[in-house]
């Protein structure tokens, strides 16, 4: 009888080049996505050293980071210079090497991570590794994905490899059914909150259970997005039907003839049974709030009809870095989270940017405006998604709402391109970081579900899905 | 790559836990193609307020801390992006290594790729080298690689762990690519094998 294995023990050994007496390995990568702030010094390292990409049909490059994302971005002259200089780094770069390339003029240009399983690229059983941490979205389709440095970026180019050792392995249970109003990024968030930041440090998380079958391909990226949040180095979910009709017929996708083949194999990607797991958390769906964060680290999670705590509540170091965050937050212990006013609302990221995410948010903001003197944007994931957007007329219901509709890019997220927070400005926020300063220098995040972001919206506060009927 | 074999130098406390990389360099100045002179904004919005002063209080900016070659902080530092600007900051800064009860993970990596020796230790441990951090400029802790261990300013001895093949490139400024290309014929016949196993790829 063979040992039970794992998703991402059956992933990993399909991958294994070569592996070391002391368990260092060489893994192959089957898709290296590229953009422009993490790839610079990797080709120029390789021009230094007369190294080529060795498969420049895996690798696929695409700007996101610091692109505008209004009208007129294809000329130079509209952006910053500094971003102008990265951005035209990457057309040459993918240029001179022969990569893949979505320029901004091109309607498949998005977020990295959107536009990767848009197009077929990302696929059940896969590597892929990416300059980004949020590569972990490409888990969703039980593919194993992660974060790479720099440094890694140019390993990869050059061998289409990494220096790998293996992670141990955590299982994340979401058992039952989600209450009306709960969400997949509530469930994300939740799980980060229940294991810290740092619970995730060594672990490839895999999610499973009844609540997470029951997401759609969308749901299942927003959750995988955040495992990096949790401190994971990948989450994966196992491929089903969902996965596969997702999957068919995408550009990239496997052709009649390779696709039963690949079916084949695909169905095999399943954890055993009595596959030994190091760590399991289970959490039930029901027990599953829409959530808020109220501080500074994405594991600052509280049920949105939560007061805000205090300092004293925590322990250890986290009782200064609750202090900090409040202080930097600007909220007093005690208050409703449900009263804390906003100023902005910031719909998209590749946690959130997708056409469900959108279709979540318009749903809610259908025959309604938002509230006096906010500011609020929509920034589609991708080009395709905007375009689609626009199709099913929710482009028409945002700005009909008073949102700005925006060109598809990371955008406010991280906030390197013109859309940030003033300081001391508050955002409800469907990204992944709250960190100090990430969406402007001083502004203030609370990050939440599509339609919870919509809700505020409405209000001008932070609000409780369930209570807006 | 630097090579890292031994390092006697200051230790700068910043006890904070989460320390991440949008705290270690702002995104604003990710925006280069260079890996260096990243220095000068290190922990930039902690260092500096918005007219480009200094602020007095951050330790990097303490008279006894601005040669700083070794940071300890907090559980899960690095959290955040994979931007290995961080790490060329810190490295572009004179710190070379880094103590702290956990890492995350890109960034723990990204540190072995750059000539930065991370060392996670257990919380206690760490608490006595923030304690010796704390006693400023004349506490020198030494670092060695080689023997694994770290001495306090007043000789108390720790030893640390690392994994064989990190510590094998760090003490000889191994380039992992180079490595990486002698196993060429490897990687061919992996590739061959995928091809006929899973053509889709
Ligand atoms: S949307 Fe945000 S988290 Fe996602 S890749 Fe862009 S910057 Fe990173």
């Amino acid at each position: 009888m063979t040992t039970p294995k794992t998703l991402y023990d059956k992933i990993w050994d399909a991958h294994l080049v070569d592996e070391a007496e002391d368990g260092t390995c060489l893994l192959y990568i089957d898709r290296h996505l590229v953009h422009e702030v993490t790839s610079p010094q990797a080709f120029e390292g390789l021009r230094m050293t007369g190294r080529t990409v060795r498969a420049p049909d895996k690798t696929i490059a695409v700007p996101d980071h610091n692109v505008p994302t209004t009208a007129g971005r294809e000329d130079p002259k509209n952006m910053t210079e500094d971003s102008a200089v990265q951005v035209a780094a990457l057309d040459k770069n993918a240029k001179d090497f022969g990569i893949n390339y979505y320029p901004v003029s091109d309607v498949r240009q998005g977020i990295v991570h959107i536009v990767g399983p848009e197009n077929g690229w990302t696929l059940p059983g896969m590597t892929v590794v990416c300059g980004d941490s949020h590569t972990a979205t490409h888990g969703a389709f039980g593919a194993l994905a992660h974060g790479i440095g720099t440094s890694e970026v140019e390993h990869v180019l050059a061998t289409q490899t990494l220096i790998q050792k293996k992670s141990k392995n955590m299982k994340v249970e979401i058992t039952g059914k989600l209450r009306p109003g709960v969400t997949a990024k509530d469930i994300t968030l939740s799980v980060i909150g229940h294991t810290g930041t740092a619970g995730g440090t060594g672990y490839v998380i895999e999610y499973c259970g009844e609540a997470i079958r029951d997401l759609s391909m969308e749901g299942r990226m927003t959750v995988c997005n955040m495992a990096i949040e949790g401190g994971a180095r990948a989450g994966l979910i196992a491929p089903d039907e969902k996965t596969f009709e997702y999957v068919k017929g995408r550009p990239h996708a496997p052709k009649a003839g390779q696709w039963e083949a690949a079916m084949e194999w695909w169905k095999t990607l399943y954890s055993d049974d009595d596959a030994h797991w190091d760590k399991v958390v289970t959490i039930k769906g029901e027990d599953i709030a829409p959530v808020v964060t109220w501080g500074t680290s994405p594991e600052d999670v509280l049920p949105i009809d939560a007061l805000v705590p205090s300092p004293d509540d925590f322990k250890g170091g986290k009782v200064e870095a609750a202090r900090r965050s409040l202080e930097y937050m600007g909220l007093t212990p005690g208050q409703k989270l449900s009263d804390v006013q906003i100023d902005t609302v910031f719909i998209g990221s590749c946690t959130n940017g997708r056409i469900e995410d959108l279709r979540a948010a318009a749903e809610i903001l259908k025959g309604k405006k938002i509230k006096d003197g906010l500011r609020a944007m929509v920034v589609p994931g991708s080009g395709l998604v905007r375009a689609q957007a626009e199709e099913e007329g929710l482009a028409q219901i945002f700005q009909d709402a008073g949102f700005e509709w925006r060109l598809a890019g990371c955008s406010m997220c991280l906030a390197m391109n013109p859309d940030q927070l003033a300081p001391g400005e508050r955002c409800a926020s469907t990204s992944n970081r709250n960190f100090e300063g990430r969406q402007g220098y001083k502004g203030r995040t609370h990050l939440m579900s599509p339609a919870m972001a919509a809700a505020a919206a409405i209000t001008g506060h932070l609000t409780d899905i369930r209570e807006l009927s | 790559m630097d090579k890292f074999t031994t390092l006697t130098g200051i230790a700068a406390p910043l006890d904070l836990i989460n320390v991440d990389t949008d705290m270690i360099i702002p995104k604003q100045f990710l925006k280069t193609i260079k890996r260096e002179g990243l220095g000068a904004n290190l922990f930039d919005e902690m260092r500096f307020d918005r007219q480009g002063n200094e602020i007095p209080d951050f330790v990097l900016n303490k008279p006894q801390y601005r040669e700083a070659e070794i940071l300890v902080s907090g559980d899960n530092f690095g959290c955040g992006s994979s931007r290995e600007h961080a790490p060329w900051a810190i490295k572009d800064f004179g710190i070379r290594c880094v103590i702290a009860p956990s890492f995350a993970d890109i960034f723990f990596n990204n540190c072995f790729k750059n000539g930065i020796l991370p060392i996670p230790l257990p919380q206690e441990q760490v608490d006595i080298l923030m304690k010796d951090a704390e006693k400023g400029a004349n506490a020198r802790m030494t670092i060695d690689l080689e023997a694994q261990e770290i001495t306090t300013s007043d000789g108390q001895v720790i030893p640390f762990e690392v994994d064989a093949f990190k510590k094998h490139c760090l003490l000889n400024g191994l380039d992992d690519i180079g490595l990486t290309l002698e196993k060429a014929a490897a990687i061919d016949s992996f590739e061959a094998t995928q091809n006929a196993q899973r053509p889709w790829v």
